[in-house]
Parts: structure tokens; sequence; C-alpha cells
């Protein structure tokens, strides 16, 4: 079988069915390159929107959710203040961490330096029926206790927060790999005909090192670039290039638009090009982007009511803002929504910063919750919330370092089991050591509630096929309801 | 078996072959065409190079292992013998759990893949190695199908083969179409009216020729092949991890521009870049080359662990070498033996070994090589020189400084300790005052502070303040400051007097740590602060001379503010303020190992002491104040000096690090055995006479005769960037995973021919060019579109977007902004504001350039590898952070959007309608005709012409209502608007030529 990059593929299969009397022998050639192309096909010659649904046809498994609004803490929360509570450390604080458990372990900042028990600075509370256990630092949140099922048990292999973040979202530390997003819009495409499929929102908190986030992290790697995410902004152009020049007003744009497809229509009849055609439709889809971004954005419609069960003002560019905004970007069938927050870094004055982090981040979150609930989402919703890793059990100073071998998330919406809690870590939550969950893990899970088999969801690139999951990864059914 | 040539390694696959599996009788079957891609896609995982994977005792992918006995006893595969080979009973299974491949691999052979095998196995199993790993040996040409045809070799493998298939290739492309590919493919740019018509006129065999020698010549030439090249050894300017720092490295991308531009043998380029700085020669041209060895991503996060990303940028340089030289995913064998192809985990760890010397910071910012020009080379020497003779002044001790010394040591200062009135702090800490007149600070420990010390004194003429930081047991690590590391960082020591600040001659400190200089205290920068944590738990003061002598008679208010503004906690713990009446100078706070000698006295110090408290006084002694001020004058021409010179990254060699075989990749696994520079073992051996081998080793090696990939793996690039596809489509794996060539032959005689020509790439490229395959036209008919869907036989040209960069370059040279020229540093054009936003240490403002740079090739534009240039991202460019030997070409929303918005592009309309009212003639038909004539090299037809007639009158009318508009318009860019012109009509004509700048056509390869 050829490796064919299905970029080149793409392009060919236009070459093949733009005029209607494909071969079988043709379907059959493609078919056998890539099964979704039949399907694809099929499409490309009922409409001319040229929208891509996706290679995975038919599903593998029942699909449980239709999109993923993950909530990215970015800088890597203590665990130990926000969702694992250790009254051992408070018995310990001060006193060296036991060797056994440290000995030959990698270390971040905390190299060559004493490794001190550090108390957790925070209490906790049982919230909910379920009696789920928080911290107090998540009043709203815990209001919604009943509907998170709380992962104390995650893993990742890297240490570092630019790895790490590469890590969380391709499931490996080097570069050039796509993104969970990505692979999600390649295996299923988007529901939404007007905006990107995957979307990235950032906002930046008060307390502590703003840590650098890459684009990479969004990136398409190397499947073809109209997976990648779409980082739609607080400040400027909503998405890069979206708006009209200045005096450019909408009519003209449009006689430009217009122009343009009409000399690419006559250009496919003279030269036969399938590319022109799909410019053509690329330009509508931008064309209809300079209105659907800017009404996306504009939450000023949204009534006082919803404002403030955010806990927002307006589009500032704050986390509160971002949720609203998360919750107009489902409705409107877009199938990966990844809002980063990007202040969890809190390797000094953890006290008070975790609080403060968390007081940014806490009404939001059970808004959303809230939110797509009442607006019947919440059930194909998943909503993911967690940074690249957790922190270390030891001080280091008045904080705590990265640490990799043991952090937590949250996990909430269609096919979840809320109310519940999975996995453990040791008395001194460092290392994982009940159901442990690896990043991999997590992914698997991830696509197997859309109904995809992560096994089965490849892309051959430089003669390997392959997925999300590298080699490994299950799917973690303790936490699907 | 014959190996002679590797025409019999890798017959051309039949064009039918994808479609249906051959059938059970009928043409011979051939292993590498037809067996070993079913044997890599669904044995090798279990059944191939890795030891470690391997079951059964069965290892398909070498001769010997799938012929030889399995470890149940029996026979995978007995030649001629369907019925005794295991292989295929267990493929034909329709017991579920014995079938293979298993069900758990997810994979399933097709029945005439079975039957195939089967087919293969009676014909008597004939084995043939992979066809990437023989050495390449030149195939006869094949002689023409047709006479007519001028006799260049490649036509011939084509045509051959063409013909066989009969099928007829395309004619030749008209000579507009010709002229434009040629140029595009050539120098990116297109050619201009004047070559097109000259072409036109004459496009004979001897014009194009004579074109191609005219465009290969062009520097714009080496522009266009660097970009390619830049892409496989990922030039960036920005270090790619984390905080993605500023590098410098531009001149290394010079340096592929020129090598293109001059031809460099690709021997020779490969060597260079490789091992520029071992040649004995070594010049600097050669080590701005080496420079290729430090192109991979590095990391400055704190709290990043040295071992491990040595081992990344260990494993970062074995993918990039073996990708872009072999066309091998060796950097797949870095946890265990590769899955596909026969390279070991002992391969992996042998090819970082040859890199292990190059000098690097594991974590940190690499240090840069200067690389002066002989001008600045000379001024430099010179300011050494005098350098030199002055501080032999300095360490030069005379009998006016002894004498002048022992006076010194009888001075000594009063201080008086400041009793403070008041004692505020601004953020809530407790100021409390000790017995010795100290203060201590408890409480709140804000990001910020400043304390506020009112001292009420009847002391006059005050000439100097002291402060002292003093540790305290109940500071963290004893103090004196509050941060965790018990240090302090102290930004201004502000004294105010009647409402007057205080002017300070100088501030002396008994110590400073690094980078945070006492002078900090009096700079009036908040910014900058000095701290002491190499002496935390020890006292240290601060010593203030004051401009003017401060009291008078009558109480005199002294207002201390002691700002601490480094947002780090890092607050005065413990401190204690004096004040002296002595005389100017004030003696200066002198460092704490000098304090010892002093209190020795003169009679008791011995020999050595004495010697260092000479050297320590020569710092200070007024008598040598005028050689230290010349000192400091050449010390900051220096150093202005070598801000000014360009630096670079290069490589220096040291003594190589331990390579040692990780285990699973895991870098805190030291249990391995270390691994020697060495080249993988299955490929041809390296010769170096018992001496550890080197990079120049290891560049030889790539570049010698024997070695079978790397002249393929060349050649089939540049075949990819002519034909828009390689001749092996997986330009980046000629391994068993990756595709087999089309024409095996052809790819192995324009291998020799390029090998045997000296590496002469523009010789290659020239060979190819010309040919009748690459002149062809690119239209699809219907039956090359039916039976040759991939257009696998080159039946045709094909037709491609242009590259983010050549589509830029484009709109500028069709508008006339391009700026011709060669090199210098990276430049930036529009971006949107904060796309860098989410950089951070530090954090960067993008600003756009202001000048002619803002029109300069796309192969200019700085690189930052985690935040890409929006504009060109959106078509496609990599961020480089991995090795890319082929960019997809998506075709996206976005990139329409960047066509009609992005301001450049604007920009490029508004200075192309500028020409179109200019230099053409006025009626609108005129004009259309020339824009079409400059962007497309051809008549607008009359309903184009209409059309844009149209947008060009109604447009003007609007922007004649709505003067705003165009003027809001026509700023658009650096580049001023001609302000003579109508600025409707300028406006209106905007708009055509964003039309056409947009149009597919303008931006598609023909």
């Amino acid at each position: 079988m050829e490796p064919f990059d299905d970029a080149r593929m793409e392009l060919n299969r236009r070459a093949f069915f733009r005029k209607s009397g494909a071969s079988l022998g043709a379907l059959a050639l493609a078919s056998t390159l890539n099964p979704g192309l039949i399907n694809a096909a099929s499409r490309a010659q009922g409409t001319t929107s040229d929208a891509w649904t996706g290679v995975v046809k038919p599903l593998h498994l029942p699909q449980r959710i239709k999109r993923v609004i993950h909530l990215y803490m970015a800088g890597g929360p203590s665990h130990l203040e926000t969702l694992d509570y250790k009254p051992k450390l408070a018995e310990m604080h001060g006193n060296p961490m036991p060797e056994s458990i440290t000995k030959g372990q990698p270390i971040a900042q905390l190299q060559n330096q004493k490794l001190n028990c550090f108390a957790p600075q925070h209490a906790f509370q049982h919230y909910g029926k379920s009696g789920q256990h928080l911290s107090e630092i998540f009043p709203r949140l815990g209001e919604m206790a009943d509907d998170l099922c709380i992962v104390r048990s995650m893993v990742t292999e890297a240490i570092n927060h630019d790895p790490a973040h590469t890590f969380m979202n391709t499931g490996t530390s080097i570069s050039g790999r796509p993104s969970m997003g990505s692979w999600l819009l390649y295996g299923l495409g988007s529901q939404s005909e007007d905006l990107p499929g995957f979307v990235v929102l950032i906002s930046t908190g008060a307390f502590g090192q703003s840590q650098p986030i890459s684009a990479r992290q969004w990136h398409s790697g190397f499947i073809p670039s109209r997976f990648q995410g779409v980082e739609f902004r607080s400040k400027g152009d909503a998405v890069m290039y979206v708006n009209r020049p200045k005096g450019i007003s909408l009519a003209r744009q449009r006689d430009v638009v217009n122009a343009v497809n009409s000399f690419n229509r006559s250009r496919h009849h003279i030269v036969d090009d399938p590319e022109a055609l799909t410019r053509i439709s690329q330009y509508e889809m931008a064309f209809r982007m300079q209105s659907s971004v800017p009404g996306l954005m504009d939450i000023g419609g949204e009534p006082q009511s919803v404002l403030d069960l955010y806990g927002t003002k307006g589009a500032d560019g704050s986390f509160a803002a971002n949720c609203l905004l998360a919750r107009r970007l489902a409705e409107r069938g877009v199938r990966f929504i990844q809002l980063y927050h990007r202040d969890w870094d809190h390797h000094g004055d953890l006290k008070s910063h975790v609080k403060g982090t968390a007081a940014e981040v806490d009404q939001a979150c059970a808004a959303l919750i809230k939110d797509l609930k009442q607006r019947g989402l919440f059930e194909d919703t998943l909503l993911i919330w967690g940074g690249e890793f957790g922190r270390t059990p030891m001080a280091q100073g008045s904080g705590r370092d990265h640490h990799m071998k043991g952090f937590s998330i949250w996990l909430a919406g269609g096919g979840i089991k809320g109310g519940t809690s999975y996995g453990q870590t040791d008395e001194f939550g460092y290392h994982s050591v009940e159901n442990i969950m690896s990043v991999h893990d997590l992914h698997a899970t991830i696509l197997h509630l859309f109904g995809i088999d992560h096994t089965q969801l490849t892309y051959k690139f430089q003669g390997r096929d392959f997925r999300l999951t590298d080699v490994s990864g299950q799917v973690i059914n303790g936490i699907l309801a | 078996m014959g190996f002679s040539c590797a025409l019999a390694s890798s017959p051309e696959r039949p064009l039918q072959a994808s479609v249906s599996p051959l059938s059970t009788k009928g043409p011979e079957i051939l292993f590498n065409r037809d067996i070993r891609p079913i044997f890599s896609e669904h044995c090798y995982a279990c059944h191939g190079p890795d030891k470690n994977k391997r079951k059964a005792g069965l290892r398909l992918d070498q001769e010997e292992g799938a012929f030889g006995k399995l470890e149940s006893g029996g026979f995978a595969i007995v030649r001629g013998d369907p019925g005794a080979s295991k292989l295929l009973q267990l493929t034909k299974t329709l017991n579920e759990d014995d079938r293979m491949p298993p069900a758990k691999s997810g994979k399933r052979l097709t029945q005439a893949q079975v039957t195939l095998l089967g087919n293969w196995v009676a014909q008597g199993a004939p084995w043939q190695s992979h066809w990437a790993y023989l050495p390449a040996e030149r195939p006869h040409p094949k002689p023409f199908p047709s006479a007519a045809i001028p006799s260049n070799p490649i036509d011939g493998f084509i045509l051959s083969r063409l013909a066989r298939e009969r099928v007829k290739p395309n004619a030749e492309a008209d000579p507009v179409t010709l002229v434009r590919r040629l140029a595009f493919d050539l120098t990116g740019l297109r050619p201009s009216p004047q070559v097109v018509a000259e072409f036109s006129a004459d496009h004979s065999v001897a014009a194009y020729g004579r074109l191609v020698d005219r465009l290969l010549a062009s520097p714009r030439y080496g522009e266009r092949m660097a970009l390619h090249w830049l892409d496989l050894v990922r030039y960036g300017d920005t270090e790619g991890y984390h905080g993605d720092q500023h590098r410098n490295i531009y001149l290394f991308r010079d340096y592929v521009i020129r090598a293109f531009n001059e031809n460099k043998p690709f021997d020779r380029f490969t060597l260079e870049q490789l091992a520029g700085d071992l040649l004995p020669e070594a010049a600097l041209e050669h080590k701005v080359a080496s420079g290729y060895n430090r192109l991979l991503m590095t990391t400055q996060e704190g709290g990043s662990q040295p071992k491990e990303y040595l081992a990344k940028y260990s494993a970062d340089r074995v993918r990039n070498v073996s990708a872009v030289w072999l066309g091998s995913t060796l950097g797949c064998a870095e946890c265990h033996d590769h899955k596909y192809d026969p390279f070991s985990a002992k391969d992996f760890y042998s090819m970082a070994a040859f890199f292990a010397d190059v000098k690097e910071t594991a974590v940190g910012s690499q240090e840069s090589f200067l690389i002066p020009t002989p001008v600045e080379k000379e001024k430099w020497d010179e300011l050494e020189r005098q350098k030199t003779i002055l501080q032999k002044q300095i360490d030069t001790q005379t009998s006016e400084l002894d004498a002048s010394l022992v006076n010194w040591q009888l001075i000594s200062t009063d201080w008086i300790i400041l009793k403070p009135a008041v004692m505020t702090s601004k953020q809530g800490a407790q100021l409390r005052l000790l017995e010795d007149g100290s203060i201590l600070a408890t409480g709140t420990n804000a990001y910020k502070e400043t304390y506020t010390i009112t001292v009420q004194t009847r002391l006059q003429g005050i000439t100097g303040f002291r402060l002292e930081v003093m540790p305290e047991p109940s500071l963290p690590k004893s103090g004196p400051g509050r941060g965790d590391d018990g240090n302090l960082l102290l930004a201004e020591f502000e004294l105010a007097v009647a409402g007057k600040t205080v002017e300070w001659l100088e501030a002396s400190a008994s110590h400073s740590q690094d980078k945070q200089p006492s002078a900090n205290l009096i700079d009036k920068k908040l910014d900058t602060a000095w701290g002491i944590l190499e002496q935390v738990g020890q006292t240290n003061e601060v010593v203030f001379e004051t401009k003017e002598d401060i009291g008078s008679t009558a109480e005199t208010t002294l207002t201390f503010n002691l700002h601490q503004d480094q947002n780090a906690h890092m607050n005065l713990g413990r401190f204690r303020l004096a004040a002296t009446i002595e005389q100017r100078p004030v003696a200066k706070a002198v460092p704490k190992e000098i304090l010892p000698i002093l209190a020795a006295g003169q009679a008791e110090q011995s020999q050595k002491q004495r010697e260092d408290l000479a050297k320590y006084f020569r710092t200070q002694s007024p008598i040598l104040e005028p050689v230290r001020t010349n000192m400091a004058a050449v010390q900051k021409k220096i150093d202005e000096l070598k801000g000014k010179i360009v630096k670079t990254l290069i490589s220096e060699s040291t003594k190589p690090r331990v390579m040692r075989i990780l285990p699973r990749g895991n870098w805190l696994d030291e249990s391995g055995p270390e691994a020697l520079p060495d080249v993988p073992s299955f490929l041809a051996r390296l010769e170096t006479g018992g001496k550890p081998a080197t990079r120049m080793d290891l560049a030889k090696w790539l570049i010698s005769p024997e070695n079978p990939l790397v002249a393929r793996v060349f050649v089939n690039r540049i075949w990819n960037l002519f034909f828009g596809q390689g001749l092996v489509k997986s330009l980046a794996d000629f391994g068993s995973q990756g595709a087999a060539p089309s024409h095996p032959e052809l790819l192995d005689w324009l291998a020799c021919e390029f090998r045997d020509s000296g590496w002469n790439l523009k010789s290659l490229i020239k060979q190819m060019v010309l040919s009748t395959t690459y002149r062809q036209s690119s239209e699809e008919t219907t039956r090359l579109r039916q039976i040759d869907p991939y257009n696998m036989l080159l039946g045709r040209q094909a037709r491609f977007r242009f590259d983010a960069e050549t589509l830029r370059d484009n709109a500028l040279a069709i508008s006339g902004l391009l700026t011709e020229r060669i090199g210098g540093p990276s430049v930036k054009p529009y971006q949107p504001a904060g796309y860098w936003a989410l950089l951070n240490f530090p954090k960067r403002e993008y600003e756009p350039d202001k000048n002619e740079n803002q029109y300069r090739r796309g192969v200019y534009t700085y690189w930052a590898r985690t935040f890409p240039h929006p504009s060109l991202l959106a078509f496609d460019a990599p961020s480089r952070e991995e090795c890319t030997a082929e960019r997809i070409r998506s075709n996206t929303p976005q990139q329409a959007l960047v066509l009609l918005n992005d301001p450049i592009y604007m920009e490029a309309a508004r200075v192309f309608a500028e020409r179109i009212l200019l230099e053409a003639a006025p009626q609108p038909e005129s004009r259309i005709q020339f824009a079409f004539d400059q962007a497309l090299s051809r008549r607008a037809t009359s309903s184009e012409v209409a059309l844009l007639k149209s947008i060009a009158q109604r447009h003007q009318r609007q922007y004649e209502d709505d003067p705003t508009a165009a003027a809001e318009l026509l700023q658009i860019g650096e580049r001023k608007a001609a302000h003579w012109m109508n600025k409707a009509e300028l406006a209106a004509w905007t708009s055509v030529a964003r039309v056409i700048l947009n149009l597919h056509e303008t931006i598609t390869r023909n």
C-alpha cells in the first residue's frame, strides 16, 4: 500500500470525484488507501460546502459526547490544595520527606535542595450529596460536586512546563505531532459551518508568573493545517485577520470575494482545477467568519443574569468571560474548545496565590456546568479541568515545585460518572498508587466517549501509523457512567 | 540473486498493482515490490528488526531470519513448498485464535494478499534486500520511443514507461506557462513581463536553455533553494522551548543561500555543516556552516534537568541528521530497536555519540561566537593591547602606593547609629526597633514593599550614611532578607531632607551578588536592585557618600525610603542606619575578606595578607584613579564594539560527553553500555584506523560513493521541487514503510549522475528542467485522470499552490514593493498585535520593520518557533522545530482571510494600483490588461475586463461619496500613498488589485 499522506489524497480525491462519473474501480482504490474517503467523496459530490466530516466512518463505538471543553489550568495547579487532601503532610510539615519516596525521582527546581514536607495550605470540605472532598477555595464548584468525577491518580512524563504541555496536548513531548483537538477534527470533523472546529481561548490571572504557552499546543503537527486550533483573542482581531481593513466596507469586501470566486469558477472551467473550487468554498467560509466570529465574541446580548452567573462584566479576556464564550461555541457546534488559564505556577507564596487563582476560575467553572445543563448541552459535552502536572508535596520555600508522579483533574458531563472520585496517591500525595491514569489513558477515554477506538484513529507519517495515544493508553471505564 | 544494479532490486511497479493485487498466476512476483510491503505493514511489529519484541524466533525483514528454523520447530517459509510453510498456514487459517496477524493487532490480510504470498512461496520465494540500502549503480539510459524528442535521458525513463502503459504524455506547455513555471521554480519569483515577451517571441530549445542558465545564475535562485533546506535542517531565530528566546544564527541562513548561489558541491556543503569547524583550514565561513549542529531546540526553563535535556538534544540531532541525509527514521530507535528498518537502539546512540563533542549549554542561554569584520578585528586587537598596558599599571605596586597604603590603614570612620523616630511600611510589614538600633521586619512580607524611616538628628556636616543588613535567627536562613533563601533585593536607597531628595556620589558595598551591584541602589531605577545572595546569614554594609554635606545647626529631619520593588517577597529583614561626619572622601565599604587584614594591624600582617591588601588598595587608591578611568573607558569601547559585531552559534569541539545506551530511552537509567561514535551497523562500515570517529568521519561516510542513501534521498527531494512529488513519495522515509520508487532506474540514474558530476546541483536541476517531462503541460486529460490519478507515470506536469513565502514574495514583486537584498538579520513583517503576548522570559513586543526590510523576501522572515509568523503559518509554513521534508499544501478559510485582510496584501494591492494608474494608458480596459500582464502574464478575457471594470467604477463612486474610507484605505502600510493621485480612484483600483492578488491562478504554480 502506498503511504500517501492524506493531504495529497484529499487533493486527489477531489480530482477523482469532481466529475460525477467516478468509476467504481477508482472508488475502490481510494477506499483501500483510506476508508474515510468514500464518505468524503460522496459528500463532496453532493454538496458545495466542502466541509470535512472526518475519517472515522462509521464510528467504532456508540457516541456519548459531541464536544469537549477543556479547562486547561496551565502552570500546574497544586493537587494538594485543590482536589487531593493529605493530612499526613500537615503532620510531617517541616520534616524531611522519606527518602524511600523521593530517591531516584526526577526533580525540577528543587534539585540539590532539602526535600521537606509542606502542609496543605487550605482546608478541605465535603460537598454535595456525594460528599466529594474539595478544597475550601472552590466554594462555588463545591455546589456542583455531584456532577464532578475527580481523578486523583494522574501521572505524566514531563516535569517542565513546555514539554509537559506538549505531552498533555499531543501525547508526546517531541514537537511536531498533532494536538488532541486536531486529532478529533481529523477523526470526526466539526458541526460548525461558519466557525473553526477547534477553538482556543486564553486568559491570564494575577497571581504569579505567566508561563509561556506555545502555538505548538494547538498545532496540527504533521496532519493538514485545516485541523489546527484557531486562537480567539479578546484584544485586537478576535481571530487573526478576520476583521476587514479600514476603508473596506462589507459591500466592497463582498464585491471582491464575489469577483475572486467568479474568476476562480471560470478558471476551473478552463483548466479543470479542483483546488480552485475548494478555494471558492473557503472564501465563502472566510466571508461568513467575518460576521460569525464578531457575532460569537459579542456577549453584550447575553442577559445580565447570565453575566452575573459567570461573574463577568463582558468580553474582557478573563477566564469567566471565556467560559461564557465556551458555552456560545458549544452551542454553535464547535468540536474542541480549549480554555487556558495560565497562572497556576505557584513556586512561592502558594497559600495566597492558589487561593487567588482558584477564585479566578471557581465561579465560572460552576456557572459553565449550570449553564450547559439548563441548555441541555451538558449531556453531550465533556468538561475536563486540569493542568499539565501537579506540585510537589515538598516545600519550595513557601510554595511547591513541579510534580509529575501524581496529580488531580476533574471531569464532568456526557458519559461521566458524576459525584465520584477515581484513583489515589500515596499518603504524601507523591506517587499515584491506585487506579493510575496516564495522559494516554485520558486521551483514550476522551476518544472513547466520542465513539472512537483510540488505536484505530491513525495517521501515517514517515512510515509509521501515528496515533494520539502513541503506543499505550487504556480506556478508563471506572469514570464512565 | 543479481543485485549488481538497482534495476533488479526494485523494478517499476505496474500501475495497476495498487488497485488490485496481482492475480494468482501471471507475472513474476518480486519481493521488494510485492511482498515486503505486506510484511512491513502487517508483520514487522512482531517479526521485524526489534529483537525485544520478536515473537516465535521469526524475523521477516532479513533473509536468514525468514528462512530459518522457528523456535517451535518447522519453518515459516519453505521455498517452493507452500504446504510446508507455516506462515501460509497461519495466514490462511479460519481459526481466529491462531490466525496471523493476530486480531488484536487490528491488522488483517486481504484474500488477495494471502494468495499472493502463496504464489510467491510457490515460485520459490525469491528474496531481495531492501532497495534503498543497495548501492546505486548507473542504469543504462532507455532508448527513446520517438526520435522526434530531444535526447534528455530523463525522458527516456519516463517515456518508455508511458509507452509501456500506453499512455500518451501531455504536449509541451504554452510558452507563457512554461516561462512562468521555470521562473517560479528556479527563483521563486515571477518572470518580468519583458522576459515573458521575449520568450513568447522565441521559445526555441536554445532560447529555453539560455533562460534556464540565466535564472540559475540569478541570486534569487539561492534564496529559493534555501527555503527548502532551512525547512530540513529546522532553521529558526529562536530557541524553541519554553521562553523561546532569541538566538543569533542568521549567518547560517546566509551561508546556505550563498552555498546554493555559488553552486557549492553538495558533498562539500554536507561536510561544512556537519564538521566545518574540524576542517584543518577552518575559516569563519566553515565555522558559520557548522552552526548546523546548533540549530536544534534548546531550553532555558528554570528547573530543567541538564541530563534530561542533553538526552533530548542528542535525540533531536539523530532525528535530524538521519532524516536530512539518510531519509531514515533512526529517531524511532531511541527506546527500542526500530520496528520496520534494521536500525538498532545501539545505532541510535552511536549516531548521537558523533555529536557528543559539540560544546553547548544544557539548560540556559547558548554562548554565541563573534564574527568580526577585518576592520572590527583590527580595532578590537588594538583595544586589547591598550587594555594589557593599563592592566599592567594596575597590577604594579609602587613605593608611592606603599606609602599611601600605610596612611590609608590609619584612617577609620566613626559611624553614629541613627535612632528612628517613625518607622512605617507601605504594605503593612511590622517594623520593630531592637536594642542595638537595628530594625526588624515581621508580619506581612508583601510582593513589593517600601519602608520609610524618619530620623531626627542634630549632626552637622554629614558626609555619608551606612546601611547595615544583619542576620537574625527568626528570618529565613537567618536573613538578613525575608526571601525564602534569606536574601534581599533592595531597589533604591532614597533620602529626603526638607522635601528635597539627597544626591549621592557613590554607593559602595562590602559585598554584592552577581549582577546586582550596589550602584543599582542609587540609579533611580526600581527595576534594578542590590542583593547579597552568596553571603546570606552574614552582616554586610553599603556606604553612601552624599554630594553635599547635610545637617545644620537646627535639628534635621532625615526621611529614608527603602524601596523593594522586585515582585519577589525579598524584603529587608533586619537592618540598621548610621551616619558619619568624617572628612571626604568617605572611606568606602570594605569587603569582608579585607577586614581581618586591617584588624591584624600593619605589623602583624603576613606577606600574603599584605599582597592581598595592596591588590585591593590599588582598586581604590586615588593615585591609580586616572589609570582605572582609562581602563574603564577602554573596556567600554570593547563592550560597545562586541555589541556591534555579528554573533552566531557555531560548533566548537570539546571533550566528548560519555554517551550511553539509555534503556527504553530513560535518561535517569545510566546502566546501559557506552556507545562510541559509529554509523548504523547494517550499512557500509566506517574506517577510522582505530581512532575514535568524529563528525568529520560521519560527514565523509555520508558523502562517500558507497553510501546508498544520501544521493538518492537528495535527488528525490530536488525532483519533488520541480515535479510536485518525489519519485519516492515518502520524501523522509526510504525505509520499508516508505513508498517504493515509481521509477527506480530513473532515481538511480539521477543519483549516480549527481554523485559522478561532483555533486553539482545546478547541473542536476538543469538536467531536470530541460527535460520534456518537465516542460509538459499540467492539464489532466480524462484518460490520464482515470488511469493515473496520482500522476505516478508523470504523463503531465503538476499544479500546486505556492509555498507561503513564495506567495508573499509574488504579491510584493507584482506591486513593485519587493526589496531584493541578500542576507542580514531576520526581518519582521507586520503581525497582528498581541500575537506574542503569550511569550515570557522576557516578555517581548513585536516591532515590525519600518523600512524597506518590510518588503524583503519571506526567506528572511524572523522565525519564532513557538509563534511562527501567522500569515506564513496559515499557508503551511512549518514551525521548524523538527525536520520538514515536505510541506503540506492545505486550502483553508484562514488563507482567504490572510489574502483579504493582512495589511501587507492590502498595501501590496494599493501600491500595485498606483503602478496601474501610473504606467498604463488611462482607459479602464488598458489598465486591466496592464494589471493582468503584470500579475498573470496573460490577457484578460472580455468578461474578466467587464467584471473588474464594473468594480472599479462602482467603488470609485463609493469612495467619492465617502472620502474618509478612501483616506483610511490608502493609509494602510508603511509605504506612503502617492499623494498626488485621485484618492477615490486609487482606492477603487486597489479593489481591482485585491481581486487579482487573491486569485487562485495568482497563487498557483502551473
